[in-house]
């Protein structure tokens, strides 16, 4: 796969770097600012409250 | 074959990779977010306390400060009214419909152990006597730890108005702090009982609070 990406990329191997280099800031950055931030919530190990009926019925998540 | 066999190893670390930056994410890419809303809620508190008011605070928006001087002098935290997900995102958060500060009843304080910034991480080494102030717009309250206890996550009956006790009347202002336990685990919850021992006038100054 990284092979595959890397023969793709254009230029010299000063160029490539740099290219790949700035692929790897960009697909972290999505990570971070917005597949995390979505998934956080889901698979969240630290509840603090404890449970309680709200009026609605719902559980009150920590 | 050998091709197969590459890309699997090729995906196996990304993905470990992509696990490390979300492990960074949890623990302290979601505090950046508490301390801006922190922030943001301390001064709107502190202009709010330069007014004369007497309206309810609205779910989402900062109740009260609470220090803890076992925790250092730099230990501050707004406390959120409610107890959401969304809520204790931002910070320690009040059950709604328990008592306020210094009313007599339970006032119930939740907050993250870890995540978040952690506002509760240390609430283990408190001991008998600490003090826990909690700063209103016209009084500070200093409450004093009573006890500790671990309980399981469906013990709602720490939150009652007499903890433990869900069917007495209350008589005494009390304070009940939870967050999870273990560490990095929501298997139990951690209990901080407190009782009120006293109530100062705060001298309505903005740099009271923000000084220091």
């Amino acid at each position: 796969m990284y092979a595959w990406i890397w023969r793709h990329l254009p230029g010299e191997w000063q160029t490539k770097t740099a290219t790949a280099l700035g692929l790897v800031l960009v697909v972290a950055a999505v990570f971070w600012y917005v597949v995390f931030p979505w998934v956080e919530p889901k698979v969240q190990f630290d509840h603090g409250v404890v449970d309680r009926p709200s009026p609605s019925g719902s559980r009150t998540p920590g | 074959m050998r091709m197969v066999i590459r890309g699997m190893g090729e995906l196996c670390i990304t993905a470990g990779l992509i696990l490390m930056l979300f492990v960074t994410y949890s623990l302290w890419g979601t505090g950046r977010y508490t301390q801006g809303q922190q922030n943001r809620l301390g001064d709107e508190l502190l202009k709010d306390w330069g007014k004369v008011t007497t309206e309810r605070v609205l779910l989402g928006k900062g109740l009260a400060m609470i220090r803890i001087p076992r925790f250092g002098k730099d230990y501050r935290f707004v406390i959120i009214e409610g107890v959401e997900r969304k809520d204790l995102r931002k910070g320690p958060g009040h059950y709604p419909g328990t008592a306020l500060p210094g009313e007599v009843g339970n006032f119930v304080v939740s907050g993250h152990r870890t995540t978040y910034s952690a506002p509760f991480n240390r609430l283990g080494e408190l001991r008998h006597g600490d003090k826990i102030l909690i700063d209103t717009r016209d009084k500070q309250y200093v409450y004093t730890v009573t006890g500790r206890d671990i309980v399981k996550p469906s013990a709602t009956e720490v939150t009652a108005p007499v903890p433990l006790h869900p069917k007495r009347k209350p008589t005494e202002p009390l304070i009940t702090l939870t967050t999870c336990h273990p560490k990095y685990s929501a298997a139990e919850r951690m209990i901080i009982f407190g009782e009120l021992a006293s109530a100062l006038p705060r001298v309505n100054r903005a740099d009271q609070t923000a000084g220091t």
